[in-house]
């Protein structure tokens, strides 16, 4: 088998317009989340998330792609172009043929949906732009990105609620890893920041309306964010040869799905894919030094999650340390598994954990070392990022630092 | 008068529980009436459409929130509270 590192990184959220930008966010234990600025927040209950503030498509696209690019393919095209750069990766003929794009995303197009409903049911258009249906379909942002780069290979989305993105860079490792391709581009977008968007989510009453405040005894639900995150996945002698500078690399995946209940999480599949990925990567758990939880700030999630960690890891959980960045950038749905692999890469490279803020009161069914409020440094080797998606369907990715 | 509050939520709870309105009991507990809580989620959806009310309630906590769920009867005087409170 193959062996799979990343060597390009790129993104976009409410914490920062790079990757790097993100990290420093985590780093600095920043809050992310802020008062909305949408068209109707005033007929919304919940008023906050993380969004990305003062940005304009304009600033990035010509008019001719912007009729073209939904909000959530522009932040997957801006976090690929950044991946790019940084891999210093050429595109030649045979790599054109040899190389794919995965992504995730849950509401695609919603941007274009909330604009278009309004436009024919509420204004009582009875004409639509030409372009609604390309704009709007869950792989306009692969497709966009696949064509970008020119990537002729394997190149699809997955569309697994709050898992998207895990699945995604999941099966870009496995692309990787059998030899069907050399490299991938693979993360996730997201952009569910509209009034339909966050309306539905009210609707279903885990909405936090203050703060996301993961495994903390006064949690009281979830905060959604936007933005995205792309990687370039590389086979590693392919990455060596031309002497590209290795960031991580991915050594494991699994994933499993409960088959039990469409919202609420379940242990027993939470476990099932974190022992998963460890069984993948060849790892004992006490190799495992970080964890980027899945932590959405819900009561059941949070203490599930635990609980999970606790039966697969034993002794080791009082051990490993891990935290929900969602704290700071709310949770990004479809993309949030691929802004959050930017934790695990930043405590393998850099030595810096970052912290789950807003934490205010232990809660004995989450007491493990989720690294409150401060980052921390902290030598780690090898890192999880959990993702546990509505529907029950759970995805954890294993990395290493090389 | 339309129906009273107690009617119409029983009969929301009703159909929730996939039972006859004479088989809720004003005692019942959501538990005994086999609501989980997504059906609670859409019962609470139901009251809020029926009296055009806002109920506050919190799947993240449904003991900690304002709207006292402890059974059909505690619903009942909580919807109660709301509609008076709306004047609907």
């Amino acid at each position: 088998m193959k062996r799979v590192v990343i060597t390009g990184q790129g993104a976009i959220s409410s914490l920062g317009m790079s990757a790097t930008a993100t990290m420093e966010g985590m780093r600095e234990g920043r809050l992310g989340i802020s008062d909305l600025v949408i068209q109707d927040v005033e007929r919304l209950s919940v008023k906050i998330g993380g969004q990305v503030h003062g940005y304009e498509g304009a600033d990035y696209f010509s008019r001719q792609e912007l009729v073209l690019y939904d909000k959530f393919t522009q932040f997957a095209l801006l976090s690929a172009k950044e991946a790019m750069e940084q891999s210093g990766l050429e595109i030649d003929e045979r790599l054109s043929l040899r190389s794919g794009v995965i992504l995730g995303t849950a509401g695609g197009g919603l941007h274009t949906q909330d604009e278009n409903y309004r436009n024919v049911y509420e204004a009582g258009k009875n004409r639509v732009h030409p372009f609604v249906v390309p704009r709007l379909m869950n792989n306009a942002a692969a497709s966009h990105v696949s064509m970008t780069h020119r990537m002729q290979g394997p190149t699809y989305t997955v569309a697994t609620a709050c898992a998207s993105s895990n699945h995604a860079m999941g099966q870009a490792f496995q692309m990787i890893r059998s030899g069907a391709t050399d490299v991938m581009l693979t993360g996730g977008s997201e952009s569910m920041l509209v009034f339909g968007g966050i309306k539905a989510w009210e609707g279903l009453r885990v909405m936090s309306k203050d703060a996301c405040r993961p495994f903390s005894a006064t949690r009281n639900g979830m905060v959604q964010g936007e933005g995205a995150a792309v990687f370039v996945f590389e086979e590693y002698e392919h990455a060596k040869r031309r002497g590209a500078e290795i960031l991580a690399e991915v050594i494991g995946f699994a994933m499993t799905s409960d088959a039990s209940d469409i919202v609420t999480p379940n242990k027993n599949g939470a476990a099932r894919a974190i022992k998963g990925a460890l069984l993948d990567a060849g790892l004992n758990g006490d190799e495992v030094g970080y964890i980027n939880a899945h932590g959405t700030g819900t009561t059941a999630n949070d203490k599930t999650e635990c609980a999970a960690v606790r039966e697969v890891f034993r002794a080791h959980a009082d051990e490993l340390m891990m935290s929900s960045t969602k704290s700071m950038h709310g949770h990004l749905i479809g993309g949030t598994g691929a802004v959050e692999l930017l934790a695990c890469v930043m405590a393998l490279r850099d030595g810096v954990i970052a912290p789950t803020i807003s934490y205010e009161q232990p809660d004995p069914a989450c007491d493990l070392d989720i690294v409150p409020n401060i980052a921390r440094d902290a030598k780690v080797n090898v890192t999880l990022s959990n993702a546990f998606a509505f529907g029950g369907l759970n995805a954890v990715l294993a990395l290493r630092s090389i | 008068m339309a129906q009273s509050v107690q009617t119409r939520v029983i009969a929301i709870l009703a159909e929730q529980a996939l039972m006859n309105v004479s088989e809720v009991n004003l005692e019942a507990t959501l538990e005994e009436l086999g609501i989980d809580s997504l059906g609670l989620v859409e019962a609470v959806f139901a009251i809020e459409e029926t009296f055009d009310v806002q109920v506050p309630f919190n799947a993240n906590d449904p003991s900690d929130s304002k709207f006292d769920i402890s059974n059909v009867q505690s619903m009942i005087k909580a919807v109660d509270g709301l509609v008076a409170a709306a004047g609907n």
